[in-house]
């Protein structure tokens, strides 16, 4: 039995996973290369895709691991907007030194947030973040000293400040932005990892039995709410470093930062890190598509999403990993029979060397 | 469709699903018009499942179930129930929002015509009568049972499924619920009774079917059943 | 009696708060589906008044004989051709549908009405009011609005303690699966509960249109303040629904008394309030589910 066992080992890496991170490490030089020989207005594209994609990972962690239905993370997106602005303007702060700050800052407020919606279970969550947004928005424009309801810009002084000339200012926001999109890729894959990881997908696929197991899911999920505001306070500093303005109703914006998140997570896939990355390149493709024909480019984005609930829930990525068994983050742990240590029947070996 | 007792429910090759896991595999059962028939099997034999399939609460094929000379296999739990079968479900499964009488009037939601109303099923059973603005869980396991079967009868079914009726009360109870057995047969339903109390199921049934592991492992009447044959087909060898 | 007022004019205002509750409360308590298109569906009932109106120079009040069937019908229609399909174990489904589908309604009322605001005439009785003592006058139709909560929720208790569908809605809400095994047609019921409350938003929504200016994007906004009133009331009870409205109409207009912006901040501060002291609201359905 014990040499049996020995054969079965736990494993994550798959091929894909292995071929996809030389795609990526080759894909990401491409990226960071490119203010050297690329357009700038491909940059500026390339930073919106890089913060999507960040809010969308962070997004997808709240929703599709930890069961967190959030309409609200506009709140956080707009604190940390804002957050840029008062250590910029107010305390003197770099930009760049800024961003984390922000980060910082909107997980701070995530506390007392947490606090008031989790009181409301499952879709009373949901709303419940909204209207805490709301709050946040009807506040911040109370506040004159941030500009009001009409809002706020970065002063030139600051907006200088953040790298000699045009070209490297520009640069290194777009760096920035990717060093953002990888990070929330990166944080989420290694939160699901990690411990925490197993703790979050026993959440996923079952609330009562993951509690009835000694998961604590509240402080689990506290946690992971408390995570995201901070990854979505960092990226809506980012947001509004290249907006260089900022106002309640851009800050706080339910279609922006929430609306289109979802339907990203959504089409692409949701519970996996590949679904959003799918759903970023569908999202921006659908964009520059229908960019002349108004509001419906919203129409068609809403009626995608309803209808790739409806009729595959799993999402454009969940369908191709159906397909051809793909997984590029192996972030499940999978029981692999191991031949080397099979000491047992010497066919076995050779019947598993002939399979591709 | 055999002269008599010509058939009401008949089931060919009925086979049931939880996800993966297999319930049923294959099982062949007739039941006569008037006709009392149990179901005894032990724990997980598949005779709640069974009941489940017919009345559409599994899905199963068309051909699979027949009722009264008609597929039903295909059909919805409702559409089911509106043709004339009804089931007291295992646990009784009253409605905790609705008092005893709204129970019992919304057994009578299909409208079918009958003998059944709800002076009928107060006679049968007069403390449903007394505790009839109580709200259907506040009432004791037997009196629930009693609401159930009453709930059930209120559809004037042609056909009557029992699950357990005896589940988890005490033996004086169980008796006064076999007891009306023979009225609701004598206003000519049909009834399927599903047992582990092997006693009580053989001393009401014309006949008996006897299920283990998702098949049917012996049928008969009573007293054609030795103590040894049920004894074997109940709980395998 | 500055304060007396703006308190009266809250509750009034309450009332129609309960209105857009209304709703949403039923459509929980029945099939536990949360709406989010609720809010832009009542606007889409103040468009399709505008519509009405305009096009054939009816009273907003008289239009309502088309416009409540015709939500109804739309509730009925949006409930077995979508929404039926999302419910079960799982909340994500009915959220992101009925929340893709509130994107889809702002947007194509966007296109079709344009983002201008708009307002439904309803001559004198916009203006005509009541006199109570010198500073205090109370607007016939806010009162008309208040009373029309107050009988739609009578109403709607009666429907559900009185006839045969209400108790088939009940048998439904504790245990559909219990309730197909009576006969009860889920999908069809769960229909008539969607036809229901979309024949309330009718009313909601036409009332809203005549009280204040409306455009596409308010949608939202009138959920939020549906939900809120829901939850300071209680889950699962309608008579608390219509308290919950009153006590958001009246923090509303307390807010509004404070300052200029604060009104709908004072709401939401108010629901964030019970929230945090009485998490079940303030009249709890006892029975426990």
């Amino acid at each position: 039995m014990s040499e049996d066992a020995a054969a079965y080992r736990v494993a994550r890496g798959t091929a894909a996973s292995r071929y996809g991170a030389l795609v990526a490490v080759a894909g990401l030089a491409v990226l960071i290369s490119l203010p050297f020989w690329g357009g700038r207005a491909d940059m500026r594209t390339i930073v919106e895709i890089a913060y999507y994609l960040a809010l969308a990972q962070l997004w997808n962690l709240l929703a599709g691991y930890a069961g967190l239905v959030s309409v609200g993370q506009q709140a956080f997106l707009g604190l940390g907007g804002y957050a840029l602005f008062v250590f910029a303007i107010h305390a003197g702060v770099h930009p760049l030194a800024a961003i984390p700050l922000a980060g910082i800052a909107a997980a701070l407020f995530a506390v007392p947030t947490a606090f008031i919606v989790f009181r409301l279970r499952g879709a009373y969550f949901a709303i419940g973040t909204w209207v805490v947004a709301e709050v946040y928005m009807l506040s911040f424009a109370q506040i004159s000293a941030l500009g009001g309801g009409s809002g706020i810009s970065l002063p030139a002084a600051v907006v200088k400040g953040i790298a000699a000339g045009r070209m490297w200012r520009e640069t290194t926001i777009y760096w920035t932005g990717l060093a953002i999109a990888v990070g929330a890729i990166a944080l989420v894959y290694l939160l699901l990892r990690s411990r925490h990881g197993l703790a979050l997908t026993a959440i996923r696929d079952s609330e009562e039995a993951s509690g009835s197991l000694g998961v604590d899911n509240f402080r689990t999920k506290i946690w992971v709410y408390i995570v995201a505001a901070f990854g979505t306070g960092m990226v809506g500093a980012l947001v509004f470093l290249t907006k260089l303005r900022i106002s309640p109703e851009a800050g706080f914006n339910v279609i922006d930062w929430t609306a289109n998140v979802i339907f990203i997570v959504v089409i692409g896939g949701i519970g996996t890190i590949e679904g959003p990355i799918v759903g970023v390149i569908v999202f921006f493709v659908l964009r520059e598509l229908l960019a002349d024909f108004g509001s419906w480019y919203l129409i068609v984005l809403g009626a995608a999403a309803v209808l790739m609930m409806l009729r595959a829930p799993q999402g454009i990525w969940g369908l191709i990993a159906e397909r051809f068994d793909l997984r590029f983050f192996p972030v499940q742990r999978r029981l692999v029979f191991d031949p080397a240590s099979f000491s047992f029947v010497a066919e076995t070996q050779e019947e598993d060397k002939r399979k591709p | 469709m055999s002269a008599a007792p010509e058939t009401v429910l008949e089931t060919a090759d009925l086979t049931a699903f939880y996800g993966d896991f297999q319930a049923l595999f294959g099982i062949d059962l007739h039941v006569g018009r008037g006709e009392t028939v149990a179901i005894i099997g032990a724990n997980g034999a598949g005779k709640s499942t069974f009941l489940r399939s017919v009345v559409g609460q599994l899905p199963s094929e068309r051909e699979q179930v027949t009722f009264e000379g008609e597929p039903i296999g295909h059909l919805p739990a409702h559409e089911i129930v509106r043709r004339g079968i009804a089931l007291v479900p295992e646990g009784r499964l009253l409605f905790p929002s609705l008092s005893v009488e709204e129970n019992l009037r919304l057994g009578a939601y299909g409208k079918r015509a009958g003998p059944w109303r709800i002076e009928r099923v107060h006679e049968l059973f007069p403390v449903l009568r007394e505790r009839r603005a109580t709200p259907g869980t506040r009432l004791s396991g037997g009196e629930q049972q009693m609401c159930a079967i009453g709930r059930a009868l209120m559809s004037n079914p042609t056909l009557l499924l029992c699950d357990e009726l005896s589940l988890g009360l005490a033996p004086v109870i169980i008796r006064q619920l076999y007891a009306v057995l023979p009225v609701i047969v004598s206003e000519g339903t049909t009834v399927v009774v599903v047992e582990q109390d092997i006693n009580q199921a053989l001393s009401v049934a014309d006949r008996v079917y006897c299920f283990q592991e998702g098949r049917v492992s012996l049928q008969g009447r009573p007293d054609e059943l030795s103590r040894e044959d049920v004894a074997t087909a109940y709980f395998g060898v | 009696m500055e304060w007396l007022d703006a308190i009266i004019q809250g509750v009034l205002l309450g009332g129609l708060y309960a209105l857009f509750a209304t709703g949403l409360s039923l459509i929980f308590g029945v099939m536990r589906l949360v709406n989010i298109a609720h809010g832009d569906l009542i606007v889409l009932a103040a468009f399709l008044g505008l519509a009405m109106v305009n096009g054939t120079g009816v009273h907003p009040l008289i239009s309502l004989i088309v416009i409540v069937p015709v939500m109804a019908g739309i509730g009925y229609a949006l409930q077995r051709g979508i929404l039926n399909l999302t419910l079960g174990r799982d909340i994500l489904p009915p959220l992101l549908v009925t929340f893709g589908l509130s994107i889809i309604i702002q947007n194509v009322l966007l296109e079709v009405f344009s983002a201008d605001t708009q307002r439904l005439k309803a001559g004198a009785l916009e203006t005509a009011s009541i006199a109570i003592g010198e500073q205090i006058a109370i607007g016939w139709f806010p009162l008309i609005v208040f009373l029309s909560a107050v009988g739609v929720i009578a109403i709607l208790q009666l429907v559900l303690f009185r006839t045969r569908l209400g108790t088939a809605f009940r048998a439904t809400s504790d245990d559909h699966e219990t309730a197909a095994l009576m006969g009860i047609d889920n999908r069809h019921v769960f229909a008539l509960a969607m036809a229901l409350a979309l024949a309330v938003v009718a009313l909601a929504g036409t009332f809203m249109a005549i009280r204040t200016n409306f455009s596409p994007a308010i949608g939202p906004a009138r959920l939020l303040y549906a939900f809120e009133a829901v939850i300071i009331g209680g889950l699962g009870s309608l008579w608390g629904t219509l308290a919950g409205g009153v006590i958001l109409g009246v923090a509303q207009a307390i807010g509004a008394k404070f300052h200029p912006g604060g009104q709908i901040l004072a709401g939401h501060v108010a629901f964030l309030i019970v929230l945090v002291l009485r998490p079940n609201g303030l009249f709890p359905r006892t029975r426990d589910r």
